[in-house]
Formats: structure tokens, C-alpha cells, sequence
């Protein structure tokens, strides 16, 4: 599997893209040249120089060492969220379809009108009830995650529902439980880890968009998505406020997008040589 | 087929209730009620008890939804609590800056993707293949507001050739279209990468099916067969695509609108919802899902309609 990952160039470059991003979220305080929240107005607006290596912010603050930490936060609630909403979907997902009948009919019902919502509209209306704040906003888009992970489980787990050793096992008198749990769950880990990671690069995207818009993390808490916002108020004079952290999230979003990609490819038995 | 049309249109009236009656109950479920959640942690416990008050909010929740209704089904679509303006009116003016925005997304999506998708799958594995599939990767994983911000730059600020805020006086269809250009580009572009991926993939299939093969081998020129035969069945899937777009592009409508200062329905929404104006919020995102699920109908149909192998299924 690492082989054929590594043989194609544009997962290579995902991989390291998403190592190096990890890297440098875990490694943040240590990378940081200064501190993200501390404002100097004396120096606003400075262009990138030795001391502060992509200039300063309206406040005075360093970008670089904003932008290092708020990789911390869009990582984290890329994470956060995939995972929870891939969690929770694909549970209900996997048993509902497992069970059939009734129940599957009604969770697709249920998960069609959920997903002719809009995602973003989804997350902001969850966030106006709620309020805004970084679990929230981990909370929000992972609500809105759950039925597509819900619907993707739903190939794996058709597949094997109708296997013979399912059939037996229900034949020895297995409950219904005890059979998704400890039969149709881990088989489908596989194919549900590798769209995970495409997933990942959605919710960092989501974040920053909920946070550009003013439903997400609030300044001075940095993120890629407010850092953006505040930029874009000086887009007239300084372009470069806005221009460089989203530079760092496109990064980001392609980084684990290629891996996804090149994950998926290697995954994919018709493509093995 | 026409029992499956009857029975699609009736699930209309039946998401919308779903939907309104989720917002509705969710704008009560705010932290401190919706009157609160209006007048801020500071106001205090007589200003909150008066503007429940005089916004109905003390009767019975059931007796609220049942007026809620009632009012709706008589045409009154509420009054913005921010503005104290109907929500109505409002909604219409915005809606042709909205619907605009949108055809235009469209246009350019088609127009940008349909041929990038085509030149990667006829030139395949080459040159053009691999620029042309960077291009699509780039227009997909772009966040949509940076690109938005990125155009601005460009073409506002550094080449002043379009305007970076408004939509502009429908009155003057110049001004309008000169307003529409760089949000509708932003989405367009992000769908175009979209498009090209799926043109790419159904051509391939096509190009290699036995029906292209005979064609050729009829001597006709490869333009010819390209165009004629190779791309009516290539672009079926680009159709059923569109249905599935729907949500990505309204939401990306909302972004932009947002991003450009653009009068329309996604701006509307996204300021109510900061102010938690939820008469307008609830009338609103029930007519956006009842524009979703129209037009996700619309595109089953003319789908099913130039699929004979639907119709005959």
C-alpha cells in the first residue's frame, strides 16, 4: 500500500504536505517566532522583514506565528469534526442499513432531506442556535457530516449483509447487535478510513468559512478563516493580510485532498498491478 | 413515469413543512429564548419579558406554530424583526440578484468545463490531460471565498476592470451584468472543475464504446463523431450532475454574496442569521429548500426525458 501511495507524485505530495502540516500544528509553541496574541500597535502593517517574516497584522501581530498557531485550531477541527461526524454516521449508517426494512427506508429519508440542504447553511443554522465557538463549530459541521458518512457506509455494509457467515452466524442465534458489531463494523473501517481523509480537508474548508463569515472562532483566537476576514477589511491597501492565510488553508485543503486521492487509488483492487 | 412525477411534486409541500417546522422549533431552542438571544446578555429580565411580549413569544409554542401557519398559508410571510419591513417584499427584490448569480454559475461552469473536460479526455495522458487535470484539481480544492478574494485582487484592485462590491441596479442591465461577472466567475470556476471531471469520465467510456467505433470505421471525420455522436451521450451524466451541484451552488451563492456585498437571498439569510432575525430566517430557508427541491425535480425530469433508457426502465 505505501509503495503504490508513494509511486504517484501528486499523493506523494499530499502526504508530505499533511505531515508537514501536522508537524507543524503539534510542534506550534516551539516553531511560533513570537506570540500569535500579542499586539504592538507601534508596529501595524508592517511588510514582511527579519523580524517578522510575513509582516505584521493591524494589531501588530506577527502573521507568521498567527498563522502556525491557527493551523493548530483548522487541523484540530478538521479532525475533530470528520472524525466524530464519521463516527457517528457510520454507526447509524451501517446498523440501519444492516437491519433493513423499515429502518433503512426511514434513515433514507431522513438522510435525504438533511443533504438537500446545503452544508453551509446547515452549519450556520446549528451555529445561530448554538453560538458560536470552537466546539460548536466542531459540533455543527460534524452534525452536518453525519449523513453522508451515513450514506457512504452503505455500500460496504450492503455488500456484506448478504454473506454467508452472517447467515450463520445468525443461524447459531447471534443477535443482531452482536453481528454488526463484531462483523460488519470492522470490515468497513477500510474503505470509510480512506474517504475520511477527503473529509478532513472538507470540514478544515467548512471551518474557515464559517469562521470568515463570523460564526466560527472569533478573533483574537487566530484561524486561518478570521485571519482571512480581518485581512480582507484592509484588501485595499494591504491585500497581503488576506492573501497569505489563505494561501496557508489552500495549502492545507490540497494537502489532504491528494492524500485522500492517492489513498483512495491505492486502495482500489481494480488499479493494483 | 407519471405516477413517479405525481408522487415527487407531493413530496414538496411535505419537506417544506419539515423544514419549517425544524427552523421554527430550532430559533426556540436558543439558549435564554429567541427574544434573549435579540437583545444581548446585558438587557435585562422586564426588557426581555416586553419584547416577548409584543413578539407573541409567551403563547403557547403550539399556538405560535399554528398562527406561524396559518399566516402562511393567507400570504403573510412575516415581518423582519430588525427592520421591522414584510418579509415578503424583501425576499422578492432580492431574488432576481440570486437567481442571476446562479444562472450565471452555471454558464460559466458549462462553458470552462465542458471543453476542459473533452481536450483531457480526447488528448488523454497527454500534456494537455495533465495541465488540464492540475487546473480542475486547483479549481476544486480552492475554498471558494479565497478565489472570490484572489479575483478581487486581480481584477478590482489591480486591473479595476470589475467592481468589488454590490449587484448592481437591475434597472440598468449593464451595471447589472458588469456586477455579476466576478462572483458568478468565482462559482463558475469552482464548478467547472466539477464538470470537467465528469465530462472527462463519461467521454472515455464513450469514446471507447462500439457505437463510436462504427462510426469511425464509417470513415467519418473524427470532429464528426466527436460532436455528433460522442458527446450527446457523454454529456447525460453532465445533466444528472447539475441535480447534485444544486446544494454546492447555492451555498456557494451564499459565500460569494457575502464575499462581493451582493444583494441577495444568501447575504439576507447570513445577516438574519447574525441577528437572529428568525421571522425572516424561517420563511427563508423554507423557500430556499423549496427552490432546491424544485429544481433537483426539474433536472430528474429533463434527465429522464433525454435518457430514453430511464424511460423505458
Amino acid at each position: 500500500m505505501w509503495r503504490a501511495l508513494v509511486r504517484n507524485h501528486t499523493s506523494l505530495l499530499g502526504l508530505i504536505l499533511t505531515l508537514i502540516l501536522i508537524l507543524v500544528a503539534v510542534l506550534a509553541p516551539i516553531i511560533a517566532p513570537r506570540d500569535p496574541l500579542k499586539q504592538s500597535i507601534r508596529d501595524k502593517n508592517e511588510p514582511p522583514s527579519v523580524s517578522n517574516l510575513l509582516g505584521t497584522d493591524r494589531f501588530g501581530r506577527d502573521i507568521l506565528s498567527r498563522i502556525v498557531y491557527a493551523s493548530r485550531i483548522s487541523i484540530g477541527i478538521g479532525f475533530g469534526a470528520a472524525l466524530l461526524g464519521a463516527a457517528i454516521g457510520t454507526v447509524l449508517g451501517a446498523f440501519a442499513t444492516y437491519l433493513g426494512g423499515r429502518t433503512e427506508a426511514a434513515m433514507l429519508r431522513v438522510i435525504d432531506v438533511m443533504m438537500s440542504f446545503p452544508t453551509l447553511l446547515l452549519c450556520l443554522l446549528i451555529l445561530t442556535v448554538l453560538g458560536s465557538g470552537l466546539t460548536r463549530v466542531m459540533l455543527a459541521i460534524a452534525i452536518a457530516f453525519i449523513p453522508r458518512f451515513a450514506r457512504l457506509s452503505r455500500g460496504p455494509t450492503l455488500a456484506l449483509r448478504e454473506i454467508e457467515y452472517i447467515e450463520a452466524a445468525r443461524a447459531v442465534g447471534a443477535s443482531h447487535l452482536r453481528i454488526a458489531v463484531r462483523h460488519i463494523l470492522p470490515n468497513i473501517i477500510g474503505p470509510i478510513s480512506v474517504m475520511l481523509v477527503m473529509w478532513i480537508a472538507t470540514a478544515i474548508r467548512i471551518e474557515a468559512t464559517l469562521s470568515f463569515l463570523g460564526f466560527g472562532v472569533s478573533p483574537p483566537t487566530p484561524t486561518w478563516g478570521n485571519m482571512i476576514q480581518e485581512g480582507f477589511r484592509a484588501i485595499t491597501h494591504t491585500p497581503r493580510l488576506a492573501l497569505i492565510p489563505g494561501f496557508a488553508l489552500f495549502l492545507a485543503v490540497l494537502g489532504f485532498n491528494l492524500l485522500g486521492d492517492g489513498l483512495r487509488d491505492a486502495f482500489d483492487p481494480k488499479l493494483r498491478v | 413515469m407519471f405516477t413517479y412525477v405525481i408522487r415527487r411534486i407531493a413530496m414538496v409541500p411535505i419537506v417544506l413543512l419539515v423544514v419549517v417546522t425544524i427552523v421554527f422549533f430550532a430559533m426556540r431552542m436558543v439558549p435564554g429564548g429567541p427574544a434573549y438571544a435579540l437583545l444581548g446578555s446585558y438587557a435585562s429580565a422586564e426588557a426581555v419579558r416586553q419584547l416577548e411580549i409584543e413578539l407573541g413569544l409567551d403563547r403557547p409554542v403550539w399556538e405560535q406554530y399554528g398562527s406561524f401557519l396559518n399566516d402562511l398559508l393567507h400570504g403573510d410571510l412575516g415581518t423582519s424583526i430588525f427592520n421591522g419591513r414584510p418579509v415578503g417584499p424583501e425576499l422578492a427584490r432580492a431574488f432576481p440578484y440570486t437567481g442571476a448569480l446562479c444562472l450565471a454559475t452555471i454558464v460559466w461552469g458549462l462553458l470552462l468545463g465542458v471543453p476542459l473536460g473533452a481536450l483531457t479526455a480526447v488528448r488523454r495522458n497527454s500534456f494537455w490531460d495533465y495541465t488540464g487535470r492540475v487546473v480542475s484539481l486547483l479549481g476544486l480544492t480552492v475554498p471558494p471565498f479565497y478565489l472570490a478574494i484572489l479575483l478581487i485582487v486581480a481584477f478590482s484592485l489591480k486591473l479595476k476592470i470589475f467592481p468589488m462590491i454590490g449587484g448592481g441596479e437591475l434597472s440598468n442591465p449593464l451595471d447589472f451584468l458588469h456586477h455579476l461577472v466576478l462572483p458568478s466567475l468565482t462559482n463558475g470556476i469552482v464548478m467547472s472543475a466539477f464538470v470537467s471531471r465528469t465530462v472527462r469520465a463519461s467521454l472515455l467510456e464513450v469514446l471507447s464504446s462500439d457505437y463510436v467505433r462504427t462510426a469511425r470505421s464509417k470513415g467519418l471525420r473524427e470532429g464528426h463523431v466527436l460532436v455528433r455522436h460522442a458527446m450527446r451521450n457523454a454529456l447525460i451524466p453532465t445533466v444528472a450532475f447539475l441535480g447534485v451541484y444544486m446544494t454546492l451552488l447555492l451555498g456557494g451563492a451564499v459565500v460569494v454574496e457575502v464575499v462581493f456585498s451582493r444583494t441577495g437571498w444568501g447575504r439576507v439569510l447570513v445577516n438574519a442569521m447574525k441577528q437572529r432575525d428568525f421571522p425572516v430566517l424561517q420563511v427563508g430557508l423554507m423557500l430556499f429548500s423549496a427552490i432546491v427541491v424544485a429544481v433537483n425535480l426539474l433536472v430528474d425530469m429533463v434527465y429522464a426525458y433525454i435518457d430514453p433508457r430511464i424511460r423505458y426502465s
